[in-house]
C-alpha cells in the first residue's frame, strides 16, 4: 500500500465527513436526523448504529457489485439488488447481534430497524458505484459519511436539549425551530469547505 | 370518471404530500435549487408513482400480506431504474443535475405509503389516478419551493434575470442551509394554519394515509422504516383494512376508507409508541 493512496483516503475521509456532511449538505437520512435527535445519548446510540451500519452496507454492496453485477454485466440492476441487500443485511445484523452479542443488542438493538429505508445507507452504496470507488475506498467513504452523521445528529441533540427550555414564537416551536438549527448547522459546516 | 378527479384533488390539494403530509423531504431539500430541478424530479417520482401504484393494485390479491413490504420495494426499485435508464437517454442534463436523488427515488416515503395506504387496498383505476394526483402535488410543490429558492438566490425564474444587476440575490438560499430554512418557514406556515383551524373549531388533522401526523411532527421514533417488517399487531391492522377497504370500495363509499385507514394507523401508531418509550430510555 503505497503513501499516495493513503493520502488519497485521508483527504476522503475528511471530505466526507466534514466537508460534504452527508445530512447537512446532501440532505440524506433526514428522517432520523430530526426524529432521533431529542436526546444526546439516543443520537448517540443511532449515530454508532449508523456507523455500525453503513460501514458493513458498504462493504457489502461494494463486493456484490464488483463480483456479481459487473461480472454479468448486469450493472443496471445496481438500485434493486442494492435495496434489497441493505434491507436483508439489516435484519441478519439484528437476529446474529441479538443470538451471539446480547450487550451489544441492548445497546444497538432498537436503532437497527430504523436504518432499514434511511436513505444514507442507499445513498452511500450509490454514491460509491457512481464515483468509481474500489472496494476498499469505498468501505472508507461509507465510514466516513457516517461519522459525519454521528457528529451531525449528535451536536443537533445537544442543541436541542437546551432549546427545549427556550421562549419560542407559536409556529415556531417544535420542528421550524429545529429546522433553522439545522440550517445554522449546514453555516457552520460550510466553513470546513475552505480544509480541502 | 368522478372518482379519478377526486383522487386528483385529493393529491393535489387536501392531501397535498409536500405542503399538507410532508413527506418525502430528503429530495425535497436537496433538488429545489431551482425551479427546473424540482419540475424535473417531480415528474420522475410522477411517473414512478403512478406505475408502481397501477401494478401494485393489479397484483394486490397474489402479493402475500408478510412480504408485502419487500414486494413494494421491488416493484418500486424495477421502476426507478427503467425511469433512470430512460433520463440517460432522453435528459442526460437533467439526470446529471439530479444525480444520486434519481435511485433514491426508492426510498422516498410517498411511494411506499401510497402502495401500503392506498394501491394495496384499491382498484386499479382509481390507484393510477392516485398516484398521478400525488405525484402532480408532489411536482406542484417540488416547483413552488424551486421558484422560492432560485428567485431568492439567484435572482432567477426559470433560468430567466428577474432583478437588475444592482440587486444582490441571497446566496444562502440557493445553498444548503436555505433549504433547512425554507423548510422550517414552511412547517411553520403549516403549524400557523393548523393552529387557526383548531381554534376556529374545524378538522385539522387532514391525514387518513395510514399516518397520523406528518413526517415533520413526527411522533414516531421508529418512522416508516419500521413498515418494512412491521409484525404483530401492525400487520394484523394492515390484514384488515384491506378487507374493510375492500368492502367500503364495493359498497362505493370512498370516505369510509380513509376513515377506516386512519384507525389503522392509530393502532399501530400505539403500538409504537411502546417501542418508542424504548428507545428513549
Amino acid at each position: 500500500m503505497n503513501m499516495e493512496y493513503v493520502k488519497e483516503l485521508l483527504v476522503l475521509l475528511i471530505g466526507s465527513s466534514l466537508v460534504s456532511n452527508v445530512v447537512l449538505s446532501q440532505f440524506l437520512g433526514l428522517c432520523p436526523f430530526l426524529g432521533v435527535s431529542r436526546k444526546t445519548n439516543t443520537a448517540a446510540g443511532m449515530g454508532v448504529a449508523v456507523i455500525f451500519v453503513i460501514t458493513l452496507a458498504s462493504a457489502v454492496a461494494g463486493v456484490i457489485y464488483e463480483f456479481v453485477l459487473v461480472r454479468f454485466h448486469v450493472e443496471y440492476l445496481k438500485t434493486i439488488v442494492f435495496i434489497l441487500v441493505i434491507a436483508a443485511l439489516v435484519q441478519f445484523v439484528e437476529m446474529f447481534l441479538r443470538k451471539s452479542m446480547p450487550s451489544l443488542y441492548e445497546a444497538l438493538g432498537v436503532y437497527l430497524p430504523l436504518i432499514t429505508t434511511n436513505c444514507a445507507v442507499l445513498g452511500v452504496a450509490i454514491t460509491n458505484v457512481q464515483k468509481e470507488y474500489g472496494i476498499l475506498t469505498g468501505i472508507v467513504n461509507g465510514f466516513a459519511t457516517a461519522v459525519g452523521f454521528c457528529l451531525a445528529i449528535v451536536i443537533l441533540a445537544g442543541i436541542r436539549e437546551k432549546l427545549e427550555y427556550n421562549d419560542i414564537p407559536g409556529p415556531f416551536k417544535g420542528m421550524p425551530a429545529v429546522l433553522l438549527t439545522a440550517g445554522l448547522m449546514a453555516i457552520a459546516f460550510c466553513g470546513f469547505s475552505g480544509l480541502l | 370518471m368522478s372518482k379519478a378527479g377526486e383522487r386528483l384533488y385529493n393529491g393535489l390539494v387536501k392531501e397535498n404530500p409536500t405542503f399538507v403530509l410532508m413527506l418525502g423531504m430528503c429530495p425535497t431539500l436537496a433538488v429545489t435549487t431551482s425551479a427546473v430541478n424540482g419540475l424535473g424530479m417531480g415528474l420522475t417520482t410522477m411517473v414512478v408513482l403512478a406505475l408502481s401504484n397501477m401494478i401494485i393494485s393489479l397484483l394486490r390479491n397474489i402479493i402475500p400480506d408478510r412480504v408485502r413490504i419487500p414486494a413494494f420495494i421491488v416493484i418500486i426499485a424495477s421502476f426507478v431504474t427503467v425511469v433512470q435508464l430512460l433520463l440517460e437517454a432522453y435528459l442526460p442534463f437533467l439526470n446529471k443535475a439530479l444525480g444520486v436523488y434519481i435511485p433514491l427515488i426508492v426510498v422516498n416515503c410517498i411511494i411506499l405509503g401510497r402502495a401500503e395506504s392506498y394501491a394495496y387496498s384499491n382498484p386499479v383505476i382509481p390507484s393510477l389516478f392516485d398516484g398521478i394526483g400525488m405525484g402532480l402535488g408532489f411536482t406542484f410543490a417540488l416547483t413552488c419551493i424551486g421558484l422560492v429558492r432560485e428567485l431568492l438566490g439567484a435572482g432567477q425564474l426559470f433560468g430567466l434575470d428577474i432583478f437588475p444587476d444592482s440587486v444582490e440575490p441571497i446566496r444562502i438560499f440557493g445553498q444548503a442551509p436555505g433549504a433547512f430554512f425554507v423548510l422550517a418557514g414552511l412547517v411553520a406556515l403549516q403549524n400557523y394554519v393548523r393552529e387557526s383551524r383548531k381554534k376556529a373549531g374545524k378538522e385539522y388533522e387532514k391525514i387518513g394515509s395510514g399516518c397520523t401526523h406528518d413526517c415533520m411532527n413526527c411522533k414516531d421514533s421508529d418512522g416508516c422504516s419500521k413498515r418494512f417488517y412491521d409484525e404483530g399487531s401492525g400487520r394484523k391492522a394492515g390484514g384488515k383494512t384491506k378487507q374493510e377497504n375492500a368492502a367500503a370500495a364495493g359498497n362505493g363509499k370512498t370516505g369510509n376508507g380513509s376513515a377506516v385507514n386512519m384507525k389503522a394507523g392509530n393502532v399501530t401508531a400505539g403500538n409504537r409508541e411502546t417501542r418508542m418509550r424504548r428507545a428513549d430510555k
